[in-house]
């Protein structure tokens, strides 16, 4: 009920700029900062054995954490991803024997309707995405283990195994779908009306839909993206492994995923998504892990560092001001 | 808003004169608040004598509600004295006025709706024993005290399971303790019934004859005649006018309220519009504009604008641009139907409450209401707003903010938002189609930004509405819905809006105009629709329209001014202002008002 009109100051002050850029770039001078630092104290950091292992580890991340950036880009979250990864697993080894395609174009189609009954959930229902998306978290990861025993099974076959484990000129075959796939996504958010549309939606939703647009349908594609690229991580993480554990796989994906999304520098609030900083950022997150790891620091420690730079993430990405 | 900030105004009724011997209950003297440099109140009085029901009025941004939480401690005056019994006060926070003993009760119930009415009632003064809540007492005191209101319901029962009445009731309760000395009333009534007014009434009877002062904020005009005593009305943030209620005609208080004067000069013009339809002309460079256009898929947006001819079928072939039937909806809008033809700009009045936006928003399809809303004799069969832009419907909203700028998108995106499946191809956007349109509209409209890419919400406020003016403009729609255009922006901005409506209507779109201002609405509009209380209250054509005809189809009190025309069913029913409740919540924006 206030009358308030907050008159734009131009040249807003000097802390503000600060936060600003390092909301728009904190993520990749924090990224330059760490591999040097991580070089300097072990020149083995640069090898390109190393950085192979951690393509491997941080690929499935990345293309989760693609879709996690446009549902939140709509102001909203999707808590169901590593359940959907679960749910991808559980599949792939059942319809194995049809061979490697139709298994995993149903593994995505599965994935596609995870994000439908979210989505829908969402949009129609008007449930918020939190709560909708939880109760899908754990309804699909229970689905998975029906579907799967909650044993892990092997999976022996040699395409989804090439598709987690091969290189291609030095670089795995993940890596390179999740950077074909971060290209896609950016051009989609960047030059594509659903992409712009997106961001408008989670920037002022009732203006959106003053404006004619078609706002439930653009909420149940995003979550419908986000289902199809944890299933697509849920396959590669299926064939990098060589088994299929819907009950472990995929575990805590969700949070991780955030987190990049978050520490590339994208709102909370919606109204922005940072494709490239998301991967980025899940790659700070998974080097920051690795190297202290590598340098024999006790797990417990990198949790609260891996804490404490979400909270710095969080707070640089903060709305600020009042709207 | 006003440019002249803090001068004093000498027609401003000094409220210092209260009788000797009685001190006033509560008292506010030229107090002063400002918003990050916007005045919400600039000199506002009021007095407010123990034993009297005292009517706080204005119109949406003259202060009311701001002056009320500098009342209540949830703001502290940047200048100015707030006396409560004679003393000088100054609250902090809400609680110290509650201490001190002014009771609020709001608009928008404030009730923990998942706790019992019995816990609500005393929440924060439980009734104890032992040092825990004695519920047996808390609740047999609860049935007491509702009864006494006239509501019976089973206290222990959530609040959320109540009627909106029932609420309100309960929120009355809890607020006017006995030893209230000051209760303020925030629009306490829209929610109710006309049985449930009646006990609330009963309740302040009671009040004042205890001697408590009650300030009484409504807009039902037939509420404030029958329970104030005294009255007090706000303007642009200050009192300009206090006095006996009963002493003042219906028209001078809307007058007042409205700050048109009702002798006033009727050739002084005030604002932008051409002076008749006649005179009004496209703008220079349409021809441009038509070839820049997106056709749309269906060749609807094929529509020439080449003004001679739309002139030509806009009033002969009598197709209506808009022609909106019966729109009804639960609580706002009763049978509200109007036309608009190619070319014209319809008025749409009212007063604070009578359903103008929720009209607007009807037609959009962003309000559920049943009804008919047919386009070019195309009636329109989904109702959203997707279906209705579609059709060639846009609205510009009322509350910019909330409703209309994307604050975090560019000036050009905010601009092409609509259009944007329009200016694609296969889904993906088009820059230099945008480009051409953005420059386009930038230039024509004059919009001020350091260029396409600035950030709207880093706009002022005139040229965020000319931005979100393009935004519809570049859909050349055929129906135009303004709400409040030219609220909040600047002088020369609002000349400029005002000069676009009169463009854009000799282009041929069919325009419904809705505005506070008076003079906007007389000198824009050909005709005017009036609305009371959510229905038709008067139609002014042509020559009827004017400001005494407006005023008092605006008062609704039958004064024998400006006959409206015949053959409408809902014509001065006065009966109708007091039947049918309103909802609280979607009041027209009273907290939007910039």
């Amino acid at each position: 009920m206030t009358a308030t009109v907050i008159e734009p100051v131009d040249g807003a002050g000097t802390r503000e700029r600060i936060l600003d850029l390092s909301q728009r770039y904190g993520v990749y001078v924090a990224l330059a900062v760490l591999i040097a630092v991580a070089t300097a104290l072990n020149t083995d950091f640069m090898s390109v054995s190393n950085w192979r292992v951690q393509m491997f580890e941080a690929a499935p991340t990345v293309l989760v954490a693609l879709g996690m950036a446009l549902v939140i880009g709509t102001e909203g979250v999707d808590l169901s991803v590593g359940a959907t990864i679960a749910l991808a697993a559980s599949i792939v080894p059942l319809y194995i024997g049809y061979g490697p395609a139709p298994a995993i174009v149903l593994a995505l189609l599965l994935g596609a309707a995870s994000g439908l009954v979210g989505g829908s959930m969402v949009a129609f229902a008007g449930v918020q995405p939190i709560v909708a998306t939880l109760s899908l978290m754990i309804g699909v990861r229970g689905l998975a283990e029906l579907l799967n025993g909650s044993s892990a099974k092997p999976v022996a076959d040699a395409t989804i195994g090439d598709l987690g484990e091969h290189t291609l000129a030095g670089i795995p075959l993940m890596a390179w779908i999740a950077l074909a796939a971060t290209a896609i996504v950016a051009y989609t958010v960047r030059r594509t009306t659903f992409g712009r549309q997106l961001v408008a939606i989670g920037d002022n939703k009732r203006a959106s839909l003053l404006a004619g647009l078609p706002v439930r349908r653009v909420l149940v594609t995003v979550y419908v993206l986000s289902g199809i690229l944890a299933a697509l991580a849920g396959v590669l993480i299926v064939g990098h492994g060589a088994e299929a554990d819907p009950a472990n796989q995929g575990l805590n994906m969700e949070l991780s995923a955030i987190t990049a999304v978050v520490v590339g520098g994208t709102p909370l609030s919606g109204g922005r998504v940072r494709v490239v900083g998301t991967v980025a950022g899940a790659m700070f997150m998974q080097l920051i892990s690795a190297v202290l790891i590598q340098h024999n620091v006790p797990t417990s420690t990198t949790q609260i560092v891996e804490a404490v730079l979400i909270c710095l993430a969080v707070y640089v990405s903060r709305e600020r001001g009042t709207r | 808003m006003p440019t002249s900030p803090d001068e004093p105004d000498p027609s401003a009724p000094s409220a210092v004169g209260a009788p000797a011997g009685a001190p006033a209950a509560l008292e506010a003297r030229r107090v002063v608040k400002s918003f990050g440099g916007v005045h919400a109140l600039r000199a506002a009085d009021l007095l407010v004598r123990p034993g009297e029901v005292h009517a706080l009025m204005g119109e949406n941004g003259a202060g009311k509600s701001t002056l009320i939480k500098l009342l209540t401690g949830v703001y502290r005056p940047d200048d100015g004295v707030i006396a409560l019994h004679g003393t000088e006060r100054a609250f902090r926070t809400p609680l110290e006025a509650q201490t001190a003993g002014i009771s609020t009760i709001y608009q928008e119930v404030n009730l923990v709706p998942m706790m019992s009415v019995a816990r609500n009632l005393f929440l924060g003064r439980e009734p104890r024993r032992y040092g825990l809540v004695d519920l047996r007492t808390m609740n047999r005191l609860a049935s007491e005290i509702l009864e006494r209101y006239g509501v019976r319901v089973d206290v222990t029962a959530p609040v959320h399971t109540l009627g909106l009445g029932a609420r309100q009731m309960v929120a009355l309760a809890r607020a006017v303790r006995t030893d209230a000395r000051v209760v303020i009333m925030d629009e306490p009534t829209s929610s109710l019934e006309p049985r449930e007014v009646q006990t609330l009434f009963d309740v302040i009877r009671t009040l004042r004859d205890q001697g408590s002062a009650v300030v009484f904020v409504s807009h039902r005009l037939d509420e404030l005649y029958e329970i104030c005593d005294r009255v007090t009305v706000l303007r642009d943030g200050r009192t300009v006018h206090s006095g006996a209620m009963a002493a003042l005609p219906r028209m001078e208080l809307i007058s007042l309220m409205l700050g048109r004067d009702l002798v006033a000069a009727q050739d002084g013009r005030v604002t932008a519009f051409a002076p008749d339809r006649s005179q009004r002309r496209p703008a220079p460079d349409d021809a441009a504009l038509a070839e820049l256009l997106p056709a749309g898929r269906r060749g609807r947006w094929a529509r020439q604008a080449i003004p001679g001819d739309s002139d030509s079928n806009a009033t002969d072939s009598g197709r209506a641009a808009l022609s909106v039937s019966g729109l009804t909806d639960r609580h706002r809008l009763r049978d509200v139907s109007l036309d608009v033809a190619p070319g014209e700009v319809v008025g749409l009045g009212g007063l604070l409450g009578a359903g103008r936006s929720e009209t607007a928003q009807a037609v959009l399809g962003a309000h559920p209401a049943a009804g008919t809303v047919s386009v070019d004799g195309k009636r329109i069969r989904r109702r959203n707003p997707q279906a209705a832009v579609r059709a060639g419907i846009a609205m510009l909203a009322e509350d910019r903010k909330a409703e209309g700028v994307i604050p975090g998108l560019s000036v050009r995106e905010n601009i092409v938002l609509a259009a944007l499946p329009r200016l694609s191809r296969a889904g993906i956007v088009s820059t230099a189609r945008q480009d051409r349109i953005v420059e386009f509209f930038m230039n024509r409209l004059r919009i001020k930004a350091s260029g396409p890419e600035q950030k709207v919400q880093d706009l002022s406020g005139g040229n965020q509405q000319k931005v979100l003016l393009a935004r519809w403009m570049c859909l050349n729609p055929r129906v135009l819905l303004l709400d409040e255009p030219t609220r909040g922006i600047d002088v020369g901005a609002k000349a400029e809006v005002q000069g676009i409506i009169d463009q854009l209507a000799a282009e041929g779109v069919g325009v419904l105009l809705i505005s506070s201002e008076l003079d906007e609405l007389i000198e824009g509009s050909d005709r005017v629709v009036v609305l009371r209380t959510g229905s038709v209250a008067a139609r002014l054509d042509g020559d009827e329209v004017t400001a005494p005809n407006l005023l008092a189809a605006l008062a609704g009190d039958g004064s024998g001014l400006g006959e409206p025309e015949t053959g409408e069913p809902e014509l001065g029913e006065s009966e109708s202002e007091s039947a049918g409740p309103e909802s609280g919540g979607a009041d027209e924006g009273e907290g939007n008002a910039s």
